[in-house]
């Protein structure tokens, strides 16, 4: 059976056709979800794609994590399923409390849009399998409010536990705490992350196709359970 | 109609690149002498029914469900008197 892969379109959504694109060249089938269905159709891990759902109004993510889909979906992810949220879908995913902190403006203030070297530091996540600890990639990074906070008490914990996914390498472009890119729950089923490693799974339009990782590895942790 | 204010203001430890942004510009026009600028938000609910405890609780619980994040802010709720 294939294994299919929802895709959230939140109002301002701009990433889901290429994070489904992404679900289909990892060799899964991307199935289109609803924000105003609560249904999630049978898929097996869901991606929160990128963009500016409801225009950032209120805060980045503040108003999409109130939508029927969303209540599915955390409550799934409660229970183990796999879910990806990147940049909008990280701070949509940090404002459901399914992940700890938050993500406020960038410390220049300026929208940064570059190809940004990242480290992966926990390879045993539902979403980072196919990568190795301490791997390096390049994906490109694209957002206004990206800079990742929260109290020590909760960095020292991510820290601990090995919870900081990736980690910007060479230049920290928004200011994050520590220069996290992206981190984990406890299980290890839901990862946030603010590059997009959804536009670099193709040599025609990506830096690298070193984002692919992302995608075959969720495939491998659901074929394998 | 009666008028409840809610004031969400980043976190003193949360830095506002906003803010200083502002601060910043401040003396470039004219305007000497303000070490500090934080920048917030202002909610103005205006209420069908009358602003009692009951309706005071909903308006925190919405405060702080959505209005603000607490993991980065902190909000006041306040009653706007009549006639201002």
């Amino acid at each position: 059976m294939t294994t299919r892969v929802g895709v959230v379109t939140f109002p301002g959504s701009l990433d889901d056709r290429d994070a489904q694109r992404a679900v289909r060249l990892a060799g899964a089938e991307p199935v289109a979800l609803w924000h105003r269905d609560k249904d999630l159709h049978q898929v097996d891990a869901v991606v929160l794609p990128g963009g500016f759902s409801y225009g950032d109004y209120l805060r980045c993510g503040a108003i999409s994590r109130f939508s029927p889909v969303m209540d599915t979906i955390i409550e799934q992810a409660k229970l183990g399923m796999p879910v990806l949220g990147i940049c909008n879908g990280f701070q949509v995913l940090c404002e459901s409390h399914l992940l700890p902190g938050a993500l406020t403006r960038n410390d220049s203030l300026h929208f940064i849009c570059r190809d940004q070297k990242l480290r992966i530091e926990n390879a045993d996540t539902a979403w980072t399998r196919d990568y190795s600890a301490g791997q390096e990639i390049v994906v490109p990074l694209k957002n206004g409010e990206g800079r990742f906070v929260a109290d020590e008490h909760v960095l020292d914990e991510l820290e601990g536990e090995g919870r900081i996914v990736a980690r910007y390498l060479d230049v920290n472009p928004n200011g994050s705490y520590r220069d996290i890119a992206g981190i984990t729950n406890a299980a290890g089923n839901v990862v946030g992350l603010m590059p997009h490693p959804e536009h670099a799974v193709e040599p025609l339009t990506g830096p690298t196709t070193e984002g692919l990782g992302f995608f075959t590895s969720v495939l491998k942790q659901l074929v394998n359970a | 109609m009666a008028r409840v204010v809610v004031d969400v203001m980043l976190k003193p430890e949360i830095l506002d690149p906003q803010g200083q942004a502002v601060q910043r510009a401040l003396p470039r026009l004219g305007f000497a002498g303000i070490a500090d600028v934080r920048q917030g938000k202002r909610f103005e609910l205006e209420l069908e029914g009358p602003v009692d405890d009951a309706a005071l609780a909903r308006i925190r619980e919405a405060a702080e469900t959505f209005l603000a994040n607490t993991v980065i802010e902190d909000f006041t709720v306040r009653v706007e008197e009549e006639g201002k």
